[in-house]
């Protein structure tokens, strides 16, 4: 299953879609270390949240595209483990040392934003207020309904 | 102890059928009743042992079964190969030992993974490991 990578600006976005075997993964690094040079890339963000497993390959694999980016002069941000899948590999000894994790796509940006832009600093939105909840649905239809008329 | 269902068998020939062997390895955990982590924990570990003869012995096959004994369901794992086997299994179970490929993680992570671990290995013969783990 190939996996598509996405130019966004100054980064690349690769979204895995399905689980992938081993050579797909080796395929996925290839072509990651292709684009950033193409692209002149300095940011990579490799979103696994669809990935069942992350076993001992992909766990190598991983770090090693992270390390090999970064000799390339981009940073990489892995986004999206599932919890499952993060309590097997911690079960299993596995860490992604040096390698920036994220929690979803947004999280990575805010990450590569960060670690990419000299003197930058995460922003990561306003606290939401938990003092004051939407209105239910119906409540805001009825409301949208009077502005109507 | 007991088994029942039918065996579900999955020749490991590639890398390909390491992801066929846990997809249907979490398939049946499901079925049999495990839930939250569990599923994912064992599809992790029999994606271990999958990797390890494909990676060793080239061929081989998963033996998945549901299991009973008195009044608990679990899961069995077999994995074996006709590979060139394991001369030193202590040392093979040892974390972070690896005889070349792979990051010497995969079988004594495995045994971390489940409840129950065996391996028997004859050199020139082939292993096969037997894995279990219980609906909690």
């Amino acid at each position: 299953m190939h996996v598509p990578i996405l130019k966004q600006g100054d980064y690349l976005i690769a979204t895995i879609q399905s689980v992938l075997s081993d050579a797909d993964l080796l395929q996925l690094r290839d072509d990651l270390a292709d684009r950033v040079g193409q692209f002149r890339s300095r940011g990579v963000i490799i979103d696994v949240t669809v990935l069942d497993v992350i076993d001992s390959f992909a766990t190598r694999t991983l770090r090693g595209v992270a390390h090999m980016l970064k000799l390339r002069g981009a940073e990489t941000v892995i986004a999206g483990i599932q919890p499952d899948v993060a309590f097997a590999m911690v079960q299993l000894g596995l860490t992604l040392e040096g390698v920036g994790t994220a929690l979803d796509l947004e999280e990575g940006l805010a990450f590569l934003n960060a670690k990419t832009k000299r003197g930058g600093s995460v922003w990561r939105g306003p606290i939401p207020s938990r003092s004051a909840p939407k209105a239910p649905l119906d409540a805001q239809i009825r409301k949208a309904n009077r502005r109507r008329k | 102890m007991s088994t029942f269902n039918e065996e579900l068998c999955v020749p490991i020939k590639s890398d390909s059928d390491i992801v066929e062997a846990r997809q249907k390895g979490r398939a049946l955990a499901i079925q049999l009743g495990f839930s939250g982590s569990d599923p994912t924990v064992i599809a992790a570990a029999i994606s271990e042992v999958a990797r390890n003869i494909v990676n060793h012995a080239t061929r081989g096959e998963i033996v998945l079964s549901g299991i009973h004994e008195s009044s608990r369901l679990g899961i069995q794992v077999l994995a074996r190969d006709e590979g060139p086997g394991i001369a030193d299994i202590e040392q093979a179970m040892q974390y972070g030992y690896s005889s070349g490929k792979g990051m010497g993680v995969g079988l004594p992570g495995a045994k971390w993974l489940m409840d129950e671990f065996d391996i028997k290995s004859q050199v020139g013969k082939g292993t096969s490991v037997t894995m279990r783990k219980w609906v909690r």
